[in-house]
């Protein structure tokens, strides 16, 4: 046979065998974690705070953890959302679009994208003792915002270049200012995208450990004010696994299971409001 | 009309302000590290912190030598993993695979890119640091599995969707006909893809693997579970390393009682971020170049 066929035979069987190990380690790492988790995952797990002697693997379930972590998320996301989604209207060809700053304002989100969140959680130390807040929801709050911002101004803005810019002149054409055409007509287009940019940051937010552990500190209790430190799942799933207990470290297993769920529930979530908000594009 | 115009040069303000904060984020976080970094810097000069390899922070002494090692280490380990893994994966998405295929396999690869780090950390621990404990006596070596390896593999996965993802839309902006070019000439396939789709599209395939570098370099939570952190520069895979990351997040307790200890972990932080920054800089200006290139020709 031809030395040139074996060769494309040779590496297709390389190729083909590469996509297998990429894919094939994700469905290892759900089965491996799943399997170890779920026997120890049960109603009291998700409904009750540790009891006393917990961490010794008594009585209990990280409803703190869970609470907190969403708690953080949401915060995040949502003051992330008020500054990020100007930002990204704001890198509309009608503002500033094609001009050196917003080359350079890309550059600079696509830099912080790549910035470890470790040195988030460094940086929001500082801020923190700067203005002399302890760990606490508050703080764990202000380092997601920064770190889901870069996320979300930059998955927003892929959205919002896509929206076609004949369906701005029109609005200019009858009138509208900029600002009108931007919320009533690029703020409707976008809204499938900006769902996804917006879940994709939660997520990211959500699961994201190194840049809490200095700032949100952890507690067995559940957070009442914005200055109480607060538990969060990955931390959960950290220092659990950390204890010499078996029983503890099936509940980090567990934890993390839960943990997987709420991200790929997101995932999933955003797939479906995505193909929901889609009726709301004008074309 | 003289309101409407008032509102929306107000908002034009709003989002400049918005957009501005956001562009100078980045320079913050450098400027806070640096000016909390200074005081160390002022005692030690910068040449010792970097190479020196004594870590005895209650004598005075910060040499991150063994860290850095350790960072690099780990690092490399997992590049010289992923790279083949996923130039080939991304080639196949892009070039071979059928629709389905692909409707299934990049959807996949996005959700790895979503898992925490902290389950990467478990799966490692759970299934890597068994796997390599094991496979350390046909070398003559024992291990607990806590090791360079270890580390380098949950990396691997890790990176595995910022390359193949980045490399997978690089190969396919390389425009049609150069491949028709190829295989008029009578080129296989293969042929085609490798002399021709590859070569065009290196310098993004490069910054592909540049960004995933970046990424690996930083990461912290999944290395440290499964690294062993031991404070000395390893020699081989199967020796245990304590990353950078890994040891600011360890002695993090630190930070607020010994202010030059923290000034130390702080200046690991500046130094994590200027090697991600130069690196990310790097990867985006050839990718803004690739594009360029392909939209104009």
């Amino acid at each position: 046979m031809d030395k040139r066929i074996l060769e494309e035979r040779f590496f297709k069987v390389l190729m083909i065998g590469s996509t297998f190990i990429v894919v094939g380690s994700l469905f290892a790492l759900f089965l491996v974690v799943v399997l170890k988790g779920a026997p120890a995952l049960s109603l009291s797990m998700i409904t009750q705070t540790p009891k006393g002697g917990y961490y010794l693997g008594k009585e209990g379930g990280v409803l703190n953890a869970i609470v907190g972590s969403l708690c953080l998320g949401i915060g995040a996301t949502v003051l992330a959302l008020i500054i990020a989604l100007p930002a990204a209207l704001f890198l509309q060809k009608d503002y500033i679009g094609g001009s050196r700053f917003a080359t350079v304002t890309r550059l600079s989100l696509d830099v912080l994208w790549g910035v470890p969140s470790i040195v988030y959680g460094a940086f929001g130390f500082i801020i923190m003792v700067y203005l002399g807040i302890r760990a606490s929801l508050l703080g764990g709050i202000i380092v997601l915002t920064l770190l889901e911002l870069p996320i979300m101004v930059r998955a927003l803005d892929e959205v919002v270049r896509r929206v076609p810019q004949e369906l701005k002149y029109e609005s200019y054409a009858i009138g509208a200012t900029r600002l009108e055409t931007t919320i009533k007509i690029v703020c409707r287009q976008i809204l499938p995208g900006a769902v996804t940019a917006v879940l994709l940051a939660f997520g990211r937010g959500i699961g994201d450990a190194a840049s809490i552990l200095f700032t949100t500190g952890y507690t067995d209790r559940l957070p009442h004010s914005l200055l109480d430190p607060v538990a969060s799942l990955p931390l959960a799933v950290f220092f659990q696994i950390g204890t010499p207990f078996p029983e503890v470290q099936q509940r980090a297993y567990a934890s993390a299971v839960i943990l997987l769920v709420i991200v790929l529930l997101l995932s999933i979530i955003s797939r479906l409001l995505a193909r929901r908000f889609t009726k709301y594009v004008i074309r | 009309m003289r309101l409407r115009r008032l509102k929306d040069l107000l908002a034009s303000r709003l989002m400049l302000s918005a957009t501005v904060f956001s562009a100078l984020l980045v320079v913050f976080i450098a400027i806070g590290l640096f000016l909390k970094s200074r005081s160390i810097l002022s005692i030690q000069p910068l040449n010792k912190l970097l190479f020196s390899s004594s870590w005895h922070p209650l004598n005075g002494e910060f040499g991150l030598y063994p860290f850095i090692m350790g960072t690099l280490w780990v690092t490399v380990v997992a590049m010289i993993i992923a790279i083949p893994l996923c130039l080939l994966t991304s080639i196949y998405l892009a070039e071979y695979a059928p629709k389905r295929v692909r409707g299934v396999v990049k959807p996949t690869i996005d959700l790895l890119a979503g898992i925490p780090s902290v389950v990467y950390g478990l799966f490692g621990l759970l299934l890597i640091v068994p796997l390599t404990q094991s496979i350390a006596p046909i070398f003559g070596i024992t291990t607990n599995g806590y090791n360079v390896l270890s580390g380098g593999i949950v990396l691997a996965m890790m990176v595995f969707p910022v390359i193949i993802s980045i490399s997978e839309e690089v190969i396919e902006t390389v425009p049609y006909g150069m491949r028709e070019a190829s295989l008029a000439l009578g080129a296989t396939k293969w042929q085609a893809t490798k002399l021709v789709v590859t070569r065009g599209a290196l310098p993004g395939i490069i910054a592909a693997i540049i960004l995933g570098f970046a990424r690996a370099f930083g990461e912290t939570m999944a290395v440290l579970m499964v690294v062993g952190n031991v404070a000395k520069a390893p020699s081989s895979v199967f020796d245990p390393a304590y990353p950078l990351p890994a040891l600011i997040a360890n002695n993090y307790g630190e930070m607020m009682s010994v202010p030059q200890y923290g000034s130390a972990l702080l200046f690991a932080a500046l130094v994590l971020l200027v090697v991600v920054f130069l690196f990310s800089v790097g990867a985006r200006l050839i990718l803004v170049r690739v594009e360029r290139r392909y939209r104009v020709g």
